[in-house]
């Protein structure tokens, strides 16, 4: 699969290939067609975290360069990152010089800011938990001065933060763009609500995807942070009462969904949360029917996360498809709509939905 | 709509009717992030309003500054959560003492389309989004009396208050029915900075004090029966609620 090197000029030319899980069928098309493959009544959730500018530059106790990416905001007030040496988003992450080594209490200088580090995690030495010297409106000035979004060698140009962002991007929690949500325009966010598709959002810090680590890659995506909204609760309650379907855009909506109600014994409730969660072949899902997302190619933990949605085998046909008409891939590249079969465990109908359980507002990260 | 616990930005918050229409409404329990080019000005407002109980964050920028919009927005969301009210007041008259049209650098033009016009466009199009998600939200455009009539000397600022008046009828038609709002409002003359700076011979005591027309101005965003596309006069505006 060809990766989409650039973001494309008009979202509108995004193509679209339907998986049909329950018919077995695919489907070339555009995602103007979307609203037309839902159903009226059919809810679509999206992740509505914004992008972080989470590539930093920063200099070591001994002056040697380092590249620190923002996973995700951890405990108390710290952020968990990782760690690249020389050199930047040019070079294949793999390919990266190694970091040096630090230590938990030695300090990374940036420009503008300085952190010390609190802890280097087990998983791998590049995986720290930083705290910055400053923190609030001081901090978010200071990361959106010095930070870059985080990008990879298959782009052809240096990305600024408006190429990173959806058209409904709130509170920077990502540390990579939820980026099924590039296709939604405003002009689709207006028919499918013409139509009687209603939207409505989770906020999910979606982690890095690459780490220069083979260990760490393979233990990803980490533990990451949501929030559901007490009015998605009820809009997906409301979606199963009338028998509408339930999409989520991108893989980390699902993973906020699926998430949040396994940490709940299998049903969605409104509140923030951690989830671990990795959907794959045979996981039964709680919440989500249906994706929209990137074409992702077997062998990726996306790929694995759409088999929990459809067959591997209709899958792997999707993605040579899609490669036999030129669709391109990764981040800014086409998408693609999986069906699949209902979720099993009707959502927050196995009990009623606790109207009263309070929403947990973590304060903003720093 | 009730700004109480909301989430509001107001661009131009530093001094004038922004700096005041942000105490106007922390004192109504809005809780805000102020956007100006003056870091000391914004920090003194913010002081001033945390002093007195209410929420205040400064973010320092530009609005003309093409980067500048997807930060404002990601900064104001990680410190306020949801955005509910956007207040597009910061501008520019141009170089002063103002000039006819004919003497008018064809850059300056440029320049204040690009701070009266273009920034709000885009700051718009970074925080509406979400409204338009959540199905709920206002946008005010500061407007002029110079944006309606022709006065000689007011040509770069008149052409760029009317595209912003415009400019909130077009958004208002595209997202009818939405949630999302927008009303324009005509602040009258005020005894500000930037009044003097225009017409520097002015009788400062026929003018209006800006605390008074923010509070004007914060009864229309409380109203929810302003009409979504509607120009507001804050001179004439009888405080229908």
């Amino acid at each position: 699969m060809i990766a989409a090197a650039w973001p494309r000029d008009d979202p509108r030319t995004t193509r679209l290939l339907l998986v049909d899980a329950p018919r077995g069928a695919l489907r070339d098309g555009g995602i103007g067609e979307l609203a037309a493959l839902l159903a009226p009544g059919d809810l679509l959730v999206v992740n509505d975290a914004a992008t972080l500018p989470g590539s930093l530059r920063a200099v070591s106790p001994w002056g040697a360069p380092v590249e620190v990416r923002l996973a995700g905001p951890a405990a108390e007030g710290t952020w968990r990152a990782v760690l690249f040496g020389a050199g930047d988003w040019r070079t294949r992450t793999e390919d990266r010089a190694a970091p040096p080594l630090v230590r938990a209490g030695e300090r990374l200088r940036f420009d503008g800011l300085s952190a010390s580090v609190a802890r280097v995690h087990e998983a791998s030495p590049r995986l720290v938990s930083l705290a910055f010297d400053v923190r609030g409106a001081e901090l978010w000035r200071a990361l959106y001065r010095a930070g870059r979004p985080v990008q990879y060698a298959h782009t052809s140009g240096p990305l600024a933060l408006w190429h990173v962002q959806t058209a409904y991007a709130s509170r920077p929690w990502a540390a990579e763009a939820p980026s099924a949500g590039f296709a939604l325009t405003w002009e689709l966010l207006l028919e499918l609500r013409r139509r009687g598709v209603a939207v409505a959002r989770v906020t999910h810090a979606a982690g890095l995807s690459s780490t220069g680590d083979g260990a760490l890659d393979r233990r990803l995506p980490l533990a990451e942070r949501y929030d559901i909204p007490e009015e998605t609760v009820v809009a997906v309650r409301a979606a199963s009462e009338r028998g509408g379907r339930v999409v989520a855009v991108g893989t980390t909506a699902v993973r906020a969904l699926e998430g949040a109600a396994t940490n709940r014994g299998g049903v969605l409730a409104a509140g923030s949360g951690i989830t671990s969660l990795v959907l794959g072949p045979g996981t039964r899902r709680h919440v989500v029917d249906g994706v929209l997302t990137g074409v992702h190619e077997p062998s990726t933990s996306h790929f694995a996360l759409l088999e929990a949605f459809a067959p591997g085998d209709l899958l792997a046909r999707a993605v040579a498809l899609a490669e036999e008409r030129g669709y391109r891939g990764h981040e800014f590249g086409d998408a693609v709509l999986v069906l699949a079969p209902r979720a099993e465990a009707g959502r927050a109908l196995d009990r009623p939905v606790d109207a009263t359980v309070r929403i947990v507002r973590e304060p903003a990260a720093p | 709509m009730d700004v109480r616990g909301r989430g509001v930005v107001i661009t131009g918050g530093s001094r004038g009717l922004g700096a005041a229409l942000a105490q106007a409404l922390a004192a109504r329990g809005a809780r805000l992030a102020l956007v100006a080019r003056g870091e000391e000005a914004l920090a003194d407002v913010v002081r001033a309003i945390r002093a007195g109980g209410g929420e205040a964050h400064a973010i320092p920028a530009d609005v003309a500054d093409q980067g500048a919009p997807h930060a404002i927005a990601g900064m104001a969301a990680a410190l306020l959560g949801d955005v509910d009210v956007l207040v597009h007041d910061a501008s520019t008259l141009g170089p002063v003492p103002l000039a006819l049209l004919g003497d008018t650098a064809c850059e300056d033009l440029v320049q204040a389309l690009d701070v009266n016009v273009v920034g709000p466009f885009r700051l718009t199009k970074a925080l509406a989004g979400p409204m338009l998600l959540r199905g709920r939200g206002l946008v005010v455009h500061v407007s002029s009396d110079a944006a309606v009539a022709a006065y000689p000397r007011w040509g770069a600022y008149g052409v760029s208050k009317a595209a912003l008046d415009h400019l909130a009828r077009i958004w208002a038609a595209e997202l009818e029915g939405t949630g999302v709002r927008f009303f324009g409002v005509d602040p009258g003359e005020m005894d500000t900075a930037m009044h003097a700076a225009a017409m520097p011979g002015a009788d400062r005591a026929s003018l209006a004090r800006p605390a008074d027309v923010a509070r004007t101005v914060a009864d229309m965003i409380a109203s929810d029966a302003i009409a979504s596309g509607a120009r507001l006069e804050a001179s004439a505006w009888g405080g229908a609620r």
